[in-house]
């Protein structure tokens, strides 16, 4: 029974995370992972100027289409 | 073994299914026939031919490093996980297209559009998209009209700019004329539509200042604020003083679209085209996914015949004979140029493996392909004489509903005034008929589907969840489109004048957002008071140069094809090029030189010409018809600007193709060197 619950847990995490990296809930903490591993020595962006500046890269080309 | 054998299985299975959807007559055919031919098919072409052009002639390598791996900043550049890449690209290229299309083309019977989005999709828009994912991947997800101009020359790049700000201008007046024709008097559909805005802005604000970029909140957030829109509506329905408030007339609407335009392209994104664009793809997967559900539960039969008689060239929605016009007016869903731009923008920067193109690019089409075969299903399952009042425009068989009937009925597909009224009040409507555009017949099936499985009581419900969908859907292609031409013309008039290339320097941007708005709003206008819909032109147009724009990108495929030495696999972007370049040419030549004035734009403008002169038009037809005829030559010109700039860039793609052919000195690769990839997932998958 316990052993059930804890799969169903853990079904439901790997889940949620999908969910989030589809939906690109998570693109905030992957880029601070990102910035520690690769450029550990800048400040990185807070959370509104990264999602101001992804909104703003991402809708300046071709993003949706007919 | 094991995949041989389930090949085999599909195949057999699959010509079964096809055989019974083709060879069914004078019988009503169950949808499920389609739907698995459709499967089969998709399938197949996945596994095998999918599959072969990849390892043969695309010589795809897992081990070779991506853009996504060697440029990777955490932001447009990372490498992801391939389902998410999938889902990414299937939302991005899933839009109102493959409703809208197969709709019309139902006026041909169930049998063209099925076969045309089957065969297109699998030999031709597949393959499309993912060759040019490919090749965008190898050149650090260059865009489409670079690649034309690093691989072709100037004038290909050129083209391929001209030919993509011309469909964006067309795409968004012809969507926006659905949407009038959905919204007009209706305060239902007006009054849910308009509560999007605000339902957008507050997510909108829930994104940037309250909870920045948790966009599952809001999403969420935002699909309770549009459900509840739409229950608001059906409320605001029944209230006598609430009513009139939302009850427009479509002049009136499209002025609303046009100032809504506007407003989205000089806005920040944040604030309405980002949140709008989230709510979106959350109601469009979960409606697509619903509507597949409920058409397999339900199993509708198709009572369309399999192939009308409108087939010869006289059919109500638009005229013109099935060939070429059926692969004209299904454009999305089989083949569709604008995939090539976001399978060269966004998606090849999220790519971790080479291999990974073909779940990418040719399933998130095949998938497409198979959204197009639902709204087809949609349409066709409605009875013949319904669907024709739906979608015929007042001036095709008359104003009044008894003249329609009259009209309908004599074609052989009887519908009665009664069962035209009865269907509208199940669904919340005061009238149904006239309203062309495709998107409120799809509704209505799509309400009887939904309302078979989920309960009937429900129809109107339904019906109207389905104008939303669609209008969200439509509002945020506009909104994205608007913008991007926006940028477009910003480049090409710094070259003019320098100050006015600066995207971010406002009277730079507002100038460029009205002059985009103003040229949608235009042929908007003009669709609005032509007694005849609007659709009936608008739609061809912009399925020309759609294909158009297939044919850029197939040229710019078959090019660097060539040049890469592999000619004797040309066949395989050459095939489908030939066959867009004939359907388009006869098409375009068509519209531009018929003598018959339902085919012919510069028939129609003479024919109209003549009347208003000797004077036999009523005074409201004469008011509007210099309008009219000065838009139809317009047309008839952009018609044959749109068949220029096709066949400059196939002759331009053959000069390179001789003289790679002889050996002379050509222009480059652009492909980025290969690099040896360092992420485990590819090289595990680069073993054999």
């Amino acid at each position: 029974m316990r052993r059930a619950a804890q799969l169903l847990g853990r079904g439901a995490a790997v889940i949620w995370s999908w969910l989030r990296a589809a939906s690109g809930d998570d693109a905030y903490e992957r880029y601070r992972a990102h910035q520690a591993l690769r450029h550990a020595g800048e400040p990185p962006l807070s959370r509104r100027a990264f999602y101001e500046d992804t909104q703003r890269r991402k809708w300046s080309g071709v993003s949706r289409c007919c | 073994m094991l995949k041989k054998i389930s090949a085999a299985v599909l195949a057999i299975v699959g010509a079964i299914a096809l055989g019974a959807v083709a060879l069914h007559r004078h019988e009503p055919i169950n949808a499920l026939w389609i739907v698995t031919a459709a499967v089969c098919i998709y399938l197949l072409g996945y596994r095998l031919y999918a599959a072969w052009i990849a390892a043969r002639v695309l010589s795809v390598d897992a081990s070779r490093a991506t853009p996504a791996e060697r440029l990777n900043n955490g932001r447009d550049f990372v490498p992801t996980h391939r389902v998410i890449v999938f889902g990414h690209h299937f939302a991005a290229i899933a839009g109102p297209g493959p409703l809208v299309g197969p709709t019309l083309a139902a006026q041909f019977g169930y049998l063209p559009g099925t076969l045309w989005i089957l065969v297109g999709a699998v030999l031709g828009g597949c393959v499309q998209d993912m060759i040019i994912l490919l090749l965008s991947t190898r050149r650090d997800g260059r865009s489409l009209g670079q690649m034309a101009r690093d691989e072709l020359g100037p004038l290909g790049g050129f083209a391929a700019l001209i030919g993509t700000l011309i469909i964006m201008i067309i795409l968004s007046a012809v969507l926006g004329l659905v949407i009038v024709n959905v919204m007009k008097h209706s305060p239902w559909a007006t009054s849910t539509v308009l509560a999007t805005i605000p339902a957008a802005l507050i997510v909108g604000l829930y994104l940037r200042r309250w909870r920045p970029g948790r966009v599952l909140e809001g999403s969420l957030l935002g699909v309770t604020l549009v459900l509840l829109a739409l229950l608001a509506g059906g409320w605001v329905d029944h209230q006598p003083l609430l009513r009139p408030l939302f009850d427009y007339s479509a002049i009136a609407l499209a002025g609303f679209v046009i100032a809504y335009g506007f407003c989205a392209a000089i806005l920040p994104v944040w604030l309405l085209l980002a949140p709008r664009d989230y709510l979106s793809t959350f109601l469009k997967l979960g409606t697509v996914v619903l509507l597949a559900v409920a058409i397999v539960l339900t199993h509708p039969q198709i009572k369309m015949p399999a192939v009308t008689a409108f087939t010869d060239g006289t059919g109500p929605l638009f005229g013109g004979k099935v060939f070429p016009f059926v692969f004209i007016t299904i454009a999305c869903g089989a083949v569709s140029g604008f995939h090539a731009l976001v399978a060269s923008g966004t998606t090849p920067k999220l790519i971790t493996n080479e291999a990974d193109v073909r779940l990418v690019g040719y399933g998130s089409m095949a998938l497409e392909s198979f959204v197009a075969i639902m709204a087809l299903i949609a349409a066709t399952l409605l009875d013949p004489g319904v669907f024709f009042a739906i979608n015929s425009g007042a001036g095709v068989v008359g104003a009044s509903p008894a003249a329609a009937v009259h009209t309908i009925s004599g074609w052989g597909y009887p519908v009665t005034v009664e069962q035209m009224q009865a269907l509208a009040n199940a669904m919340g409507e005061r009238t149904l008929f006239a309203r062309s555009g495709g998107a409120p017949s799809l509704a209505v099936g799509m309400a009887s589907i939904f309302g078979s499985t989920f309960g009937r009581g429900l129809l109107a419900l339904w019906y109207h969840f389905a104008i939303m969908f669609e209008a969200v859907f439509i509002m945020a292609v506009l909104d994205a489109g608007t913008r991007v031409g926006r940028f477009m013309l910003q480049d090409l008039l710094g070259h003019l004048w320098q100050p006015l290339g600066r995207t971010s320097w406002y009277p730079s941007v507002l100038l460029a957002s009205a002059l985009m708005v103003g040229a949608w709003g235009y042929f908007l206008y003009i669709g609005v008071i032509d007694p005849n819909g609007g659709v009936n032109i608008l739609w061809p147009l912009f399925g020309i140069s759609n294909q158009m724009l297939a044919g850029i990108a197939l040229s710019v495929a078959t090019g660097i094809i060539i040049k890469s030495g592999k000619a004797r696999y040309a066949l395989v972007t050459l095939v489908p090029l030939a066959w867009l370049a004939l359907i388009t040419t006869t098409a375009a030549w068509q519209k531009i030189t018929s003598a018959d004035s339902r085919i012919g734009l510069f028939a129609a403008a003479d024919d109209l010409a003549r009347k208003l002169a000797s004077g036999v038009l009523p005074p409201e037809r004469a008011a509007v018809a210099p309008q009219l005829i000065f838009n139809q030559r317009l047309d008839g010109w952009i018609t044959m600007l749109l068949l220029t700039i096709l066949w400059f860039v196939i002759l331009d793609m053959a000069r390179v193709c001789v003289r790679r052919l002889r050996g002379l000195p050509l222009r480059s690769s652009s492909e980025a060197p290969y690099q040896l990839s360092r992420l485990q997932s590819a090289l595990a998958q680069a073993q054999p």
